[in-house]
Formats: structure tokens, sequence, C-alpha cells
């Protein structure tokens, strides 16, 4: 009887190689991703123009493709908010809670196996590749918490753990498993080359933009001004694009369009959001968040807005200020000088 | 037999994706689904979706900046 596996693929090379060892056991493998919205596949490269000639390929897709396997995508961005606002296990060097989110992870692979009939599931961890999540410490904790218990094999590092289920059963041979373990990735990339894998995708961080400091920032501060930790898809998307701008002390921030990719996508947001957009001179679009800005207020993020567009040295910039989905109305203004905006209103 | 309509405009990758895999899903083999997407990124992951899933994809139409994809379900899951 052909047993069932489902990877856990991540786009990276790990999942990639875990998943062709158990696969090259005579196991039928399919694979699972997970979407929370943080992750860093092809969103900027679709919003920013200047990306536009960087290959956009989804790298789960690419890895599903390589390995000649099913991939089911799973949409987990509801569910996965409770991960990132109360980690059991606390976050890493940035807001990514990554020991909760393998935890998270492997439980819902648990339930699919459960629900599809599959044996077992396997990832691509490695002990003491990553300081969080992947210690030798850790590991178990993914297995006992998640619920999936030794029904969950680690193929690239099996043999320096204890065997499970599908080893003890013989459903999988222990011996052809490896025994990779630390931070070098240099056993991974000889056995991509003994598999013939080129050109695979070797994120630098993590696998999502909870490991970037600047954008942990920002989403630090998206909490700090609402108030409490909450946020929706839209929320973490628009921390990707554009450069976000609060002036002291304001619950307002500007959103502001670096180039004409970002602007055509913040341009969707306008229904949402107030929204600034120069008319006199050339200039980006900018997004207003927080509440309602009195005249005052428009005034300010207007002569900001108009500091990033051509008319940054003329004496006035005429712009457009549209409550959320509403008509526009013209403010004119002088543009503010780069000594204005100090270096501290930029949440980099 | 009338294409199901999906309205992904807005939307990044790989959510069209998801949207799609979703509404095919409960239908039955020979269903055709129609997707319009203005992530151009679709452009290369639904027909690599198709590939791997076993699934045909018709043809993909731009229009201005939108792209429209039509896919007929050949298989369950
Ligand atoms: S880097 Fe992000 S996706 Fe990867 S384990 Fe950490 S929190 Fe999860």
């Amino acid at each position: 009887m052909t047993r069932k596996a489902v990877a856990l693929i991540s786009g990276g090379l790990d999942s990639l190689l875990a998943a062709r060892v158990i696969q090259e056991q005579g196991v039928h493998v399919e694979g699972i991703n997970f979407f929370t919205g943080f992750c860093v596949e092809g969103h900027t490269h679709a919003i920013r123009k200047k990306d536009k000639d960087k290959p956009k390929r989804n790298n789960a897709l690419w890895v599903a493709e390589q390995l000649g396997i099913k991939l089911h995508i799973v949409d987990i961005v509801e569910e996965y908010k409770d991960v990132v606002i109360n980690p059991k296990h606390g976050y890493g060097a940035n807001l990514n809670p990554c020991l909760d989110c393998k935890i998270f992870m492997v439980q819902q692979a648990y339930q699919w196996i459960r629900d599809k009939g599959f044996d077992f599931i396997i990832t691509g961890e490695v002990i003491g590749q990553r300081p969080m999540s992947q210690r030798k410490e850790t590991l178990p904790v993914v297995a006992r918490e998640s619920g999936a218990d030794d029904l969950l094999l680690r193929p690239l590092c099996a043999k320096n753990l204890p065997p499970t289920l599908p080893e003890r059963e013989g459903w999988v041979d222990r011996d052809r498993l490896h025994d990779f373990s630390g931070r070098s990735r240099k056993p991974q990339m000889a056995l991509a080359r003994q598999y013939g894998f080129e050109d695979y995708a070797q994120p630098a961080g993590g696998c999502c933009f909870l490991t970037d400091e600047n954008y942990s920032i920002k989403l630090q501060d998206l909490w700090t001004h609402r108030g409490e930790k909450r946020y929706e898809l839209d929320d973490i998307m628009l921390l990707k694009v554009g450069r976000h701008l609060r002036p002291e002390g304001q619950s307002w921030k500007l959103i502001i369009a670096r180039e004409e990719g970002e602007t055509r996508f913040l341009s969707g947001y306008k229904g949402q959001f107030q929204s600034l957009r120069t008319l006199s001179h050339g200039g980006p679009l900018a997004l207003i968040d927080g509440p309602t800005l009195n005249d005052e207020q428009i005034r300010e993020a207007a002569a900001i807005v108009a500091r990033y567009g051509q008319g940054k040295t003329a004496p006035e910039v005429e712009l457009e200020y549209s409550p959320p989905g509403g008509d526009g109305r013209s403010v004119t203004v002088a543009p503010k000088a780069p000594h204005e905006i100090p270096q501290s209103w930029y949440l980099v | 037999m009338k294409p199901l309509r999906i309205d992904a405009r807005r939307l990044l990758c790989p959510m069209p994706v998801i949207r799609l895999q979703d509404a095919l899903e409960p239908l039955p083999v020979g269903s055709v689904v129609e997707i319009t997407a203005t992530d151009p990124g679709v452009q290369n992951d639904i027909p690599a979706w198709c590939r791997i899933n076993g699934q045909r994809l018709d043809g993909i139409e731009q229009r201005g900046n939108e792209y429209i994809i039509t896919v007929t379900k050949l298989c369950d899951d």
C-alpha cells in the first residue's frame, strides 16, 4: 500500500529537498502552503514597477512543479492573527513568532491529513538552522504542541531525532534520511546538486516579512497608534508599500507612493482611505491612515506630500484632498523643506 | 456551460490563485471558471497552478490592466 505524506512547502530549498527525499522512497507526496499575508512572495515585485523585470514566480508553485506534486494553498489569514498578536512562545529578533507559527502550521497540516486520509507530515526543518524555531529543544515542542507528535517527520535531520512512526513502521527507511544540523547550508546545497535542482529561492532572513526589522517597526507603530494589537489583511499589505511617515505626536500617518507602480496600487485603496494627489505638478499619490483630518492637518499633510513631487522647490503646489470614496477638493500649500521633515517621522 | 466568474481584482498573488482553487473545489469536473485579476503575477502563477494540479488553462486575455483567465476543471482535488 502506497503511503501518503503532505509536505509543508514554503518555497525555499529545505522544504523542496525534504519532500524529494521522501518521494524517492516511493511515498506519494502532496504539498501544502500557507498564506498568512506576511509571505515574502511576489507582492512587492507585483507592485513596484522597477522590479518588473525580475521573475514574478511564486516559489511554492515553482517547488511543487520541480517535484511534480500537487500543491494546496491554504488561506490562513484570519486564524493566523492570533499567532502574531498573542504568541505563547514570544517573538524572535523582530515581530516574528516563529515557534508559534511552526506549531500552528503543523497543527493545520495535521488536521488536513486527518481530513484527507494521509499518513504523515514532512517539514524541511533542520536542527540549529534557525535561532528560534529550529533548536534541538524546540523541535519536540512543535511536534507535541501541534498534536502531530510522531507523525511529523523531518527528513533532513531525522537521524538526529528519535524515530517517528513512519520510520518505525517501515513506511520510510531511516537509513536513507539525513542528519543535517547547524547553520551551514552546505549539506543542503550538495543535496540540491545531487538531485539536479538549480535556481531555487534562498530567502536571506526567513520566509516572511515579520523577520524584517523595518516591517516590524511599521507594524508596531500601527498597533501603538490604534491602541490595540489588531490588523486586517489590507493593513499588512499596505505596510509593504510606499514611504510611511508619521509627523510627531499625530494620530495619522501618510503612505506616500515611491513610484508609479505603487501609485497604481495605492489608488485601489482610495475608497477606504483619505488621500492626497498633486494636481499642479507630477507627484505621488498618498493615503492618509487615521481619523478624518481637519483643515489644518490637511494642509500639513499636503505640504509633506508636495515635498515628494516635482513641485518640491516651487513656491506653491496644488493638491487634491479626497475623503474615503468621496469627491476631492483642492488645497494649495508651500511644500515643506527637507529640514522640516525630521528623520524621526519616517517609519523606515 | 456558463463559466463561474470570480473577481480577484486588486488582490495580490497568491490570493487570486487561492480564489481560483477554492472556487473549483466544489464544482463538478468539466466546470469552467473565469477569473479577473490585476496582479500581473497571475500570468505565471495560474498557469503553473493548473499544470501542477492537472487542470486546464483555456486562455489568458489582457484588457487594459486586467487579466481574464479561463480554466476548466479536469479532475477532483
Ligand atoms: S519567518 Fe515567518 S513564516 Fe517563517 S516561521 Fe517565522 S513567523 Fe513563520
